[in-house]
């Protein structure tokens, strides 16, 4: 997500980094670089000026230019313009106890993604201890109570509708009565798409409103959409009062402009933002770490709780025991893919990592996703032994067995094991360090990659302990011709 | 209500705010074109989602016209509709009709865009010209799009083909135009799920959809329509760019036209992509589709504009 913006705003950075000298008006070409940039990821017009006039004034003035990196200065300043743009932001639900019953109000324009949204609130709120009811009411679009009630079987949600009832209102009545009877302590209103110049449709929305008395307001915005984005906000605010935002389908290569208009524009934070079709893709929103990447700082923050939400914890204990030990098998290696994949899509987590934003334009014609399937697979037509020591073991018979086993080349099984030993040693190597020890190396392994995008981790050389006379080396050669010779003369022999 | 008025109500609200910013350009008889002046238009034309290329290129030409010149409003709205319709020109295009078999209809486009609904509009279409329709409901993934696209051809009294949840989107491609060439159908309209331009599987699956409906009917889909949401930024060019290697796109349905969104990324993707828009949706019901004509849009956009100015000439 915000590549687009990335990529035009270190584009603009690059242009100042190349200047020997910045001046005024070499700074002003930059800035004119980063303007367009944001228009380009659909920032609304206005806001760009706000955002442009605020960068401007804070770049061209005396301390940039005369600071001892002018450039970085400049990047410092739109980061900082960025986070107050999109920020202060307050991921609460604000939820009462669970003796009260907290109400939750859907709205949005027609295929902003209200009803997965809603699941996917549902589903947060279960995570987290509380019992949700979902309220399908949506009587408009045909088949939008089917859909809720779906979600709500997935997720085991319970679901309240009532097909019989055209007024939204009544649903909501009923709703809430229904929830006091199940115990249920949260009510997620999904209410129907409607365009904000629809006063019929905006009119009924604030009956339901009045009737529900909302905790939370929440505005489900596409994050594809143009520049009026701000037109329907700025409408949706001033007839509800919205409390948050939710940002949608950001998975995709939206730019995300979205996020700093409608912020800017209506005073309404952004809660959370979705980042994919499945039930559990929402995350919450933090300007500081979507400045980071806006401007390809990466987002180590979110991985790291991500990964502390999805790995298992004790495995990961028993793995770091044995890496101490200096073993690493294949088996901890596939239990380590397993557990990366469980983060989300490969290109999505790559693009968290510092650094790795650019490379990911490399990467992109290949499918990581089945790239690891593959390896997977290989791993698992191994036999407990090969898994456990796979350049000593697996020859060429068990390696043809395997290939076949997984459905891949041989020489993918090669490569595989070839990786599996490069990796191991850094593994084991990284097990001894500390944490400051294991950054440094994770630098150095970053920047080997960026020297060789397409390449693969390469096997650190060795010593072999000693060193060989020449004398000792001619010895070795004539042995090893020798039983080249032997062999030979074996194998026509046994024809 | 003609189609013309159709579009024209559609686009009432972009012309309401593109008038009233145009005016506000021209307070008295005539203005002089300076740096000010452009980047005051710069700001008119961004906020149609034209995007940046577009919008420079036409500031550009306004600019190498009548820079340092007092001019009157409709020497300017002049060289952006010569401008405009420079860029949307294209053939008048409707649907591509089979010589003979069923003409297959295949529909694609990110998640809410309106596909569904825009079918439906559609069929309704096709049935008004007598024709027998048949809907293939390709959404299998998400929940409820079956459901939705079953009950929408209950209430128009068209054929459908399901299949169950789950099923290859592919497979039930397959049987729909299987069945609408038994049936002797006219137009047999597949359905597609919602799918982001960056998913490559998902893209990848769409193509499968297209070859398994080669299968039967080797020259079809005569049209694959990429529905597209007014409301879209610039994403909407990346949409048109990805549909477009992924399947043979014929044109754009551009949907959501109602509302204060101008859909002006389709002059972008028209000119970076070259897809035509062929379809407007102007509402909820099933008779809200227009055909897009290049004329109307630009002439809808500015005609009470020159209605207006002073010194019109008529």
């Amino acid at each position: 997500m915000f590549e687009a913006l990335q990529d035009g705003l270190s584009g603009a950075f690059k242009t100042l980094r190349g200047q020997g000298k910045l001046s005024e008006s070499n700074m002003r070409d930059g800035l004119k670089l980063v303007e367009r940039s944001l228009l380009e990821a659909d920032v609304s017009f206005p806001v760009v000026r706000d955002f442009m006039k605020r960068i401007t004034d804070e770049s061209v003035g005396e301390a940039v230019l005369k600071s001892l990196n002018p450039s970085q200065q400049v990047v410092g300043v739109v980061y900082q313009a960025l986070i107050d743009f999109m920020g202060p932001v307050d991921h609460s639900l604000h939820l009462k106890g669970k003796n009260e019953l907290t109400v939750l109000m859907m709205c949005g324009l027609q295929g902003s993604g209200k009803t997965t949204t809603s699941g996917k609130l549902g589903r947060l709120l279960k995570a987290a201890g509380r019992s949700p009811l979902m309220v399908a009411c949506d009587l408009q679009r045909p088949a939008a109570i089917d859909q809720l009630h779906i979600i709500g079987e997935q997720l085991d949600v319970p679901v309240f509708s009532d097909r019989t009832q055209k007024d939204p209102v009544a649903v909501t009545k009923a709703a809430q009565a229904h929830a006091k009877k199940i115990g249920a302590d949260v009510l997620i209103l999904d209410t129907a798409g409607r365009l904000h110049v629809d006063e019929a449709l905006m009119e009924e929305l604030k009956r339901v409103d009045r009737q529900a008395m909302p905790d939370q307001v929440l505005l489900v915005i596409d994050s594809m959409t143009g520049q009026d984005a701000v037109n329907s906000a700025k409408a949706f605010n001033d007839a509800l009062e919205l409390d948050g935002v939710i940002l949608t389908k950001l998975d995709g290569d939206a730019r995300g402009g979205a996020a700093l208009s409608v912020k800017h524009v209506t005073g309404v934070p952004i809660k959370f933002i979705g980042v994919g079709e499945h039930l559990d893709a929402l995350e919450e929103f933090h300007p500081d770490r979507m400045a980071g990447r806006i401007l390809g700082q990466g987002d180590i923050l979110t991985l790291v709780e991500k990964a502390q939400r999805e790995f298992d914890q004790d495995e990961m204990l028993a793995q770091e025991e044995r890496l101490k030990k200096g073993e690493f098998t294949l088996d901890d290696f596939r239990k380590q893919m397993g557990q990366i994949s469980r983060l989300g899509p490969l290109q999505k987590v790559m693009g968290m990592i510092p650094g790795m934003g650019s490379l990911m334009k490399h990467l992109d014609d290949v499918d990581a996703e089945q790239g690891m399937k593959r390896m997977l697979g290989i791993v698992d037509s191994m036999t407990a032994d090969e898994k456990r020591n796979p350049t000593k073991v697996i020859d060429q018979n068990r390696r043809r067995r395997i290939a076949s086993g997984a459905g891949v080349e041989p020489h993918e099984v090669n490569e595989l094991v070839k990786q599996f030993s490069a990796m191991s040693q850094v593994m084991t190597a990284m097990a001894g360090k500390g944490v400051k020890d294991r950054m440094k190396m994770v630098r150095e392994l970053q920047t080997g990659a960026m020297s060789n995008p397409a390449g693969q981790l390469t096997r650190q050389k060795q010593s072999s302990g000693k060193r060989l006379s020449p004398q000792e080396k001619a010895k070795l050669k004539k042995q090893r011709e020798k039983e080249l010779r032997k062999r030979r003369r074996d194998g026509k022999g046994g024809k | 209500m003609g189609l013309f008025d159709k579009f024209k109500r559609g686009l009432t609200k972009t012309v309401k705010i593109l008038n009233t910013d145009v005016r506000d350009l021209f307070k008295s008889e005539g203005r002089l074109i300076d740096d000010e002046f452009l980047d005051e238009m710069r700001a008119i034309l961004f906020k149609t989602d034209m995007g940046f290329v577009s919008a420079e290129e036409i500031v550009a030409e306004v600019a190498k016209n009548f820079r340092g010149r007092v001019v009157q409003l409709e020497d300017v709205v002049r060289t952006w509709k010569a401008k405009l319709g420079e860029l949307m020109r294209q053939d008048a295009s409707p649907i591509r009709f089979a010589a003979s078999g069923p003409t297959v209809i295949m529909v694609c486009g990110v998640n809410g865009a309106g596909k569904t609904t825009s079918i439906a509009k559609l069929a309704a279409m096709f049935k008004s010209e007598g024709k027998s329709v048949l809907l293939g409901a390709g959404d299998t993934f998400r929940a409820a799009a079956v459901e939705q696209l079953t009950i929408w051809s209950q209430r128009l009294g068209t054929e459908i083909v399901t299949g169950d949840p789950g099923a290859h989107p592919a497979s039930v491609a397959y049987r729909a135009v299987e069945q609408a060439v038994a049936k002797q159908i006219d137009v047999c309209i597949v359905d597609t799920a919602g799918r982001l331009q960056t998913q490559k599987n998902l893209m990848a699956e769409l193509t499968k959809i297209q070859t398994s409906i080669r299968k039967l009917v080797p020259e079809a889909p005569h049209e694959v329509l990429l529905v597209l949401d007014a409301t879209t930024g610039q994403n909407g060019v990346s949409q048109a760019a990805n549909f477009t290697q992924s399947v043979d796109c014929t044109g754009i349905v551009l949907a959501k036209l109602d509302g204060t969104a101008k859909g002006g990324v389709v002059v972008a993707i028209r000119q970076q992509v070259g897809l035509p828009v062929k379809y407007v949706g102007v509402g909820e019901k099933a008779e809200d589709l227009a055909l897009f004509q290049p004329e109307e849009f630009v002439d809808a956009l500015f005609a009470d504009i020159e209605a207006k100015a002073p010194g019109a000439a008529g």
